[in-house]
């Protein structure tokens, strides 16, 4: 393979991955003049935001017009445990109405108030109904919209192709390299600046709500040319995946159940997310069954359900109860929106949902309740990136969506993620372009690390006796639901990293058969180096930060820390050892802080 | 647990043949498990598109005995043991390899499609829509994109001459979609007749059938828009009407 021509494409701005982020920022790099690549794993259109359902989260102030930037700042902040980047926060509160009503200029066709604009939803953590929506698919209308006002704007899409090393020219990113999975052959990218948008890395845990695709692409890229990862240890375990039957245990069930009248109960039947409610939540949680139910038609005058408390808190406690032995026959708990609401307006409000567990599970959500557990949904933790720009610690590498960090601190808000995408993507495509057009220098392709990289590719086709990619892929997935679960501890995390170790020797020498042309066994082989590292980050993560907070909890730590608040883990490979360190937060300026004091 | 006999359809554009893979399922499998179960465990390089394992992504359209369908949401209690299974690829489509076709066609449609032009905003910058003029076209927008529908309609199905000057089930919807859009302020109507070839449609619903959002394809979309080309175009009442009005929406 050596000394061979490559097929090389040249771009100002590439992106990597083609979700709500990608397709948002190649839009931006695109407007802004640049010349623009967008590559991905998948056809377009199939990335995992088509996946997201409950709604993006904006303070448009629609039905409730007492909301607004600073609200959704602090509900956002305080749902992060005050870990998050705060000026992300800042920027993501300010932001995100005028990307909403930018995809509705685009086509996007929310559902409507009474006066015709944008309905707002009810979701966790949330002071107000904020999140626009269209049912419960609002990812797949958010896709499709960028996905048809993307396709007029002279982007280059390279569909079906995996990046695995990004290249430099001394301390600057200067492209990438990867493989057609149609054909197998290798493809050079040569661009002035990169922008990561591949998602995250939930397919290391084996129930988990993420496609094969969430592999921790973008992560690795990063860390392997020399940015920093940070917060890697949060890991967002939604509350309610299905559980039942075992074949679809993981996939998702919208929060917006509960943000449209849901609630949990256990097997006894009592709502035990009042016995969950935290100190830090108390003031503006209600306490009983009658205020809560009160509050979904007036806010003013009551508190918010335990139901929606913040996503964290419902895992741990529906972990809980499953423990204590109150949870529901196939070891979840029971989500029930039947006896609340009329059949007509769940299928009115959830109709993927009703359709999902009517042809997933057999059951009819109007007249049962659904069977739900957590599941691996999120990681909080990726790229440090400049609040701003987008920019990693290295040159010319950016960083939005899921893949970069900072934003949620140690736990994400529901719809927070999809409205994430819109203004980091645009803010990544953006400060991409103009570094592009900025920088005067040249940049040089080194053949060395495209051949390299072209040999790691292929070494598994060339390894003879080795194992099945699938086979190590199940054990890390074991490994990191037992040992890297929603609660940790010392040993297990230093158990998991024994077994990571064992893992990666096993895949280095994993072998392949068959031919080059779209072999998923081949891909499962290359995707394993970058979720063994990520996992790894997590694992290193989750040992190093012994308190409890957010996406990680501890039961050898189980206190919130305040000296642990003040910093980040941050995660860096230095001459091929990956480093640790604690590294103190950006401190808030004084007037955004005064909105913690005013009300508890 | 019962077992079954899966005929995979194992090959690339130079041709292929079923192969019988023997797998053991689980209480509320679907079809994607089997044939990842198959990946996993007899042959890892059997080629399949998948992404969301749960109806949303529309990646994993085949052929399975025969009838197109979504290979994530058809569960295996379906199927009576002891009855052997074929699962093939979209037939309308040209093979890359198994179970993966070419579905590039799609996206050059796409790409033809005039896009939305939107009227200007409301004085306070936004816009007004009501749901009930949304409604039909949200149906249209509940599309996963799995191609189901371009794969069975007769039109292009065997005949990939038509290919050129037809749009397929798919994308007239878009075009019904976009044609409703409240805000919209394209004439779209001559692009309908001539370059989607919507008079090519012969309304057997075949389309509609095999979708698995259960979108009315044909009555809502479908027939809307030969409707509209045959006012525009063949009417001669509408032909005068129209000599002497402005015209709302620009041409594409």
């Amino acid at each position: 393979m050596a000394n061979h021509d490559y097929e090389l494409h040249e771009h100002d701005v590439i992106v990597i991955g083609a979700g709500g982020a990608g397709l948002r920022a190649a839009i931006e790099a695109a407007a802004q003049g640049a010349s623009v690549g967008l590559v991905c794993k998948s056809l377009l259109g199939k990335a995992h935001t088509v996946m997201a359902e409950g709604g993006i989260a904006a303070a448009l102030g629609n039905v409730w017009p007492e909301d607004n930037w600073q609200v959704h700042f602090r509900d956002t902040m305080r749902g992060g445990k005050m870990l998050n980047n705060w000026r992300m926060a800042q920027l993501h509160a300010q932001e995100a109405p005028e990307r909403v009503l930018e995809l509705e200029r685009w086509g996007a066709l929310f559902d409507r108030t009474k006066d015709g604009r944008i309905l707002q939803r009810d979701f966790g953590g949330h002071r107000y109904a904020r999140l626009a929506h269209v049912g419960d698919r609002t990812g797949l209308e958010m896709i499709r919209t960028l996905q048809y006002h993307g396709i007029h704007q002279g982007i280059d899409v390279y569909m079906e192709c995996t990046i695995t090393r990004l290249l430099k020219d001394g301390d600057r990113v200067c492209g990438a390299v990867g493989y057609w999975r149609e054909t197998g052959r290798v493809v050079v990218f040569k661009a002035k600046a990169v922008v990561l948008a591949t998602g995250g890395i939930g397919k290391a845990w084996k129930v988990t709500s993420n496609s094969w695709e969430y592999t921790g692409d973008g992560h690795s890229l990063a860390l392997w040319a020399g940015a920093d990862l940070i917060d890697m240890e949060f890991v967002q375990f939604h509350p309610t995946g299905m559980v039942w039957p075992p074949s679809v245990r993981g996939i998702l069930v919208t929060e917006g159940v509960r943000g449209d009248g849901g609630t949990l109960k256990n097997s006894e039947g009592k709502r035990f997310m009042f016995n969950y409610i935290p100190e830090f939540f108390k003031g503006e949680t209600a306490d009983n069954e009658e205020e809560a139910d009160r509050w979904y038609a007036d806010k003013k005058n009551n508190r918010r359900t335990p139901d929606l408390l913040p996503r964290d808190e419902v895992a741990r406690a529906i972990n809980t109860e499953v423990k204590a032995g109150r949870g529901s026959p196939h070891g979840g708990v029971f989500l029930d929106i039947c006896t609340r609401r009329p059949a007509d307006y769940i299928r009115k409000r959830l109709p993927s949902m009703y359709h999902q567990f009517k042809e997933l599970a057999g059951v009819d959500i109007t007249k049962e309740p659904m069977e739900v557990g957590p599941t691996c949904h999120y990681v909080m933790g990726g790229v440090r990136v400049e609040a701003d720009t987008t920019q990693s610690t290295v040159k010319g590498l950016f960083a939005a969506g899921e893949v970069a960090g900072g934003m949620h601190g140690s736990n994400r808000l529901g719809g927070n993620s999809l409205s994430d995408l819109l203004v980091f993507g645009r803010r990544a495509g953006l400060y991409a372009a103009l570094y592009a057009k900025d920088f005067g220098g040249t940049l040089t392709v080194d053949s060395g690390q495209v051949e390299q990289a072209s040999r790691a590719m292929l070494a598994p086709f060339e390894r003879a006796g080795g194992e099945n990619p699938y086979a190590i892929q199940a054990d890390l997935q074991q490994t990191m639901q037992e040992l890297v679960g929603i609660i940790r501890n010392e040993s297990e995390l230093k158990e998991s990293l024994k077994r990571i170790e064992r893992l990666k020797e096993r895949a280095g020498k994993v072998h392949v058969q068959g031919q080059r042309e779209y072999n998923p066994g081949w891909h499962t082989a290359l995707d394993l180096e970058s979720l063994l590292t990520v996992a790894e980050c997590s694992a290193l993560a989750a040992l190093e930060r012994k308190e409890s907070r957010g996406g990680h909890t501890r039961d050898d730590h189980p206190y919130t820390d305040d000296t642990w608040g003040k910093v980040n883990v941050v995660l860096r490979l230095r001459n091929g050892k990956l480093q640790v360190n604690r590294e103190p937060l950006p401190e808030m300026p004084p007037e955004l802080k005064a909105l913690f004091q005013e009300r508890k | 647990m019962p077992t079954f006999t899966m005929k995979v359809f194992r090959g690339d554009p130079r041709g292929g043949d079923f192969k019988d893979y023997r797998v053991e399922t689980e209480p509320g499998m679907v079809a994607l498990d089997v044939i990842h179960r198959i990946q996993a465990t007899q042959a890892p390089d059997l080629a399949v598109r998948w992404n969301c394992k749960a109806g949303k992504c529309g990646s994993c359209s085949a052929e399975i005995n025969g009838k197109p369908r979504l290979m994530c949401m058809t569960r295996m209690d379906l199927f009576t043991e002891g009855e052997p299974i074929s699962v093939a690829p979209i037939r309308g489509f040209a093979s890359i390899r198994d179970l993966v076709t070419d579905v590039s066609y799609n996206y050059v449609k796409a790409k033809q499609v005039p896009p939305l032009r939107i009227k200007p905003p409301e004085p306070d910058g936004t816009y007004r829509m009501m749901q009930e003029d949304i409604d039909r076209i949200q149906e249209f927008h509940k599309c996963i994109e799995c191609f189901l529908c371009q794969d069975v309609c007769h039109v292009i199905r065997d005949h990939e001459e038509n290919k050129r000057a037809f749009a397929g089930p798919r994308f007239l919807i878009k075009l019904a979609g976009l044609d409703m859009h409240p805000l919209d302020t394209v004439d779209r109507s001559a692009f309908i007749k001539d370059a989607a070839g919507v008079g090519l449609c012969n309304i057997t619903k075949c389309c509609t059938e095999v979708c698995p959002e259960h979108i009315h394809i044909t009555d809502n979309g479908i027939i809307p828009l030969k409707e509209r080309v045959a006012d525009e175009f063949f009417d001669p009442v509408m032909w005068v009407v129209r000599k002497f009005r402005a015209k709302k929406k620009q041409p594409a």
